[in-house]
């Protein structure tokens, strides 16, 4: 595998995007010394901030991570990456293929506009994971992102496709949704606020937006298709889908297409 | 008759002639077999010949919960038409009244295959807009796009679209030349039994049994098929009768497939199976049905299937 070793704390915000296995399998590492990496004028390479071994395979290893990286794995297509340590906003932005994982903690915007591939976050992730950067029409957008710590607010703001898995979340959770699957243990105050179409399913949460609407409890085949599907995830996501549920259908200020689905 | 025996029966040296067809399979599940198996006998009723009914369909397998997408006890439903969009037709207008109507269904695509059916994408509209699409994982790790249509027992779950095989085979017979009615009857069940354990195989016509076998043609204008005159009893003596004076019953079996081997082997399986209990049910020989191999581009020949497995 080829590998990246962080020097030591980058001296300004470092813009990974498009440094795949792919892109670097067709570099020499002097080339690759030679990436643009910087964002301020100082005109930082990838050279100066990493130590770089590349062996063309098709799986790259980021070692130490930091908060200043940005927009790790951004492009991927193919191929492997693996982040030890923490990353920056914009994780896996545009992703469309591949596996991304992070054993630390990912800044905002973890996956927004990611249309394939899985991002996988050991640690916690920062707000609007999934969710759509400024300006922006869509947040996530067909990816799958795990995240096995706990979420910030506005998880899926946007989102269009896509599953979200986490084990906890703050407030806002799939606000704005456009369509997708949202999947937690644990959630804070008004899920689905705006949201247009989507799935919510959720173990605990704070307090429900009154546009959503309770249609009781149902034994629905789309709860085993996607109990099915979780369990290569998360068993606890997989047997939260199979527990007893209510049904809460909104939200009813929007397109009204939406559906939370909360253990009941 | 012939020199061609298969366990003491004589075995005429001739080949049933098939032809080219549009195939497709679907999955319909259930929370209990027996309502799985509701929803697909009724789905594939009126569905013998293609020519009068628009497609034929039948029944290929029961599955386990665990051969099924969502868990459930499931039926494998195979459909036959003369083209794809012809097949397309058919498959929305029974899954439409047949397996929506039902309660408790769920439809998902039965076969991998080439040209791409619109299913559930199409019957969503039945929802009115409050229809909603997700995508979801399957156990092979492939995103499968499913409708969800609200209907009054809660949801009906149709997978966006299936697909036609390309390769798939209709019109494999067995003809059965027996004594009594009674006893021909019996070696033709015995027969279907083991042609449609074949996977990938179904008989359309009642029980699997054809009693009025067709030729192409007739001496009425405009009609497409009549009577196999060549091999109704009635009509022995004449010169055109292919019956022995001892014959007085013919039963035919016809075998539709999504590929030419499932034809064959099912083929072989009706035969070996029927010249089995021939003896001991009055038959007299096992013949096949043909238009002289202009029609059909897949010729089954008897002499073929004589030996237990295929070479």
């Amino acid at each position: 595998m080829s590998v990246l070793t962080l020097r030591g704390a980058p001296p300004e915000r470092l813009d990974l995007n498009g440094i795949t296995p792919l892109a670097l399998s067709l570099l020499s590492e002097a080339e690759a010394a030679r990436l643009p990496v910087g964002t301020s004028r100082r005109g930082l390479t990838l050279g100066d901030c990493f130590a770089i071994r590349l062996d063309g395979s098709a799986d790259l290893v980021i070692e130490g991570g930091h908060e200043r990286l940005d927009r790790v794995g951004g492009g991927l297509s193919e191929g492997t990456i693996r982040v030890e340590g923490d990353v920056g906003q914009r994780l896996g932005e545009a992703m469309a293929g591949g596996e991304l994982t992070v054993s630390g903690s990912a800044g905002p915007f973890a996956a927004t506009a990611a249309t394939g591939g899985r991002i996988t976050i050991k640690g916690d992730a920062g707000e609007a994971a999934g969710g759509a950067i400024y300006a922006a029409k869509a947040g996530l957008d067909g990816a799958t992102l795990v995240i096995e710590g706990e979420a910030g607010e506005r998880l899926g703001d946007r989102m269009r496709r896509g599953l979200i898995l986490a084990n906890r979340a703050g407030r806002l959770t799939g606000a704005r949704m456009i369509a997708g699957t949202i999947a937690a243990l644990s959630v804070g105050d008004h899920p689905g606020y705006g949201m247009r179409r989507g799935t919510l399913l959720l173990g605990a949460h704070g307090t429900l937006t009154p546009t959503f609407v309770e249609t009781g409890h149902h034994d629905l085949v789309y709860l085993r298709l996607l109990a099915r599907s979780l369990s290569r995830l998360s068993p606890a996501h997989a047997e939260l889908a199979r527990r007893p549920l209510k049904r809460y259908s909104g939200d009813l200020a929007t397109l009204a297409k939406g559906e939370i689905w909360a253990a009941a | 008759m012939s020199d061609l025996t298969l366990n003491g029966i004589p075995v005429v040296d001739t080949f049933a002639e098939a032809f080219d067809v549009a195939g497709t399979a679907i999955v319909v599940t259930n929370d209990t077999p027996k309502w799985a198996m509701i929803a697909a006998t009724v789905m594939t009723g009126f569905a013998t010949s293609v020519i009068g009914c628009g497609a034929e369909a039948g029944i290929d397998a029961e599955l386990s919960p665990e051969e099924t997408p969502d868990g459930r006890p499931g039926v494998r439903i195979l459909l036959f038409g003369f083209e794809p969009n012809g097949l397309k037709d058919q498959l929305l207008k029974r899954v439409g009244q047949c397996i929506l109507t039902c309660p408790g269904t769920a439809c998902y695509a039965g076969v991998e295959g080439p040209t791409k059916i619109k299913l559930g994408g199409a019957i969503r509209y039945f929802g009115d807009g409050f229809a909603i699409a997700k995508r979801v994982t399957d156990a092979e790790g492939k995103a499968r796009r499913y409708w969800r249509i609200p209907v009054m027992d809660g949801e009906f779950l149709c997978e966006d679209s299936v697909r036609a095989v390309d390769g798939a085979v209709g019109g494999g017979n067995l003809l059965f030349l027996g004594r009594t009615h009674a006893e021909t009857l019996k070696v033709a069940e015995i027969a279907v039994e083991a042609a449609k354990s074949v996977p990938g195989a179904i008989l359309p016509f009642p029980g699997g049994i054809v009693r009025s076998g067709s030729k192409v043609g007739g001496r009425t204008k405009g009609m497409m098929a009549s009577t196999n005159d060549a091999y109704c009893p009635t009509l022995k003596g004449r010169a055109a009768s292919a019956l022995p004076p001892e014959c007085g019953v013919v039963l035919e079996i016809v075998i539709d497939a999504l590929t030419s081997k499932a034809v064959a082997e099912s083929m072989r399986a009706g035969l070996h199976a029927a010249t089995e209990a021939g003896a001991a049910h009055g038959l007299l020989a096992v013949t096949a049905g043909n238009y002289g191999g202009n029609l059909g581009r897949h010729h089954y020949h008897l002499r073929d299937l004589l030996s237990k497995a295929s070479a």
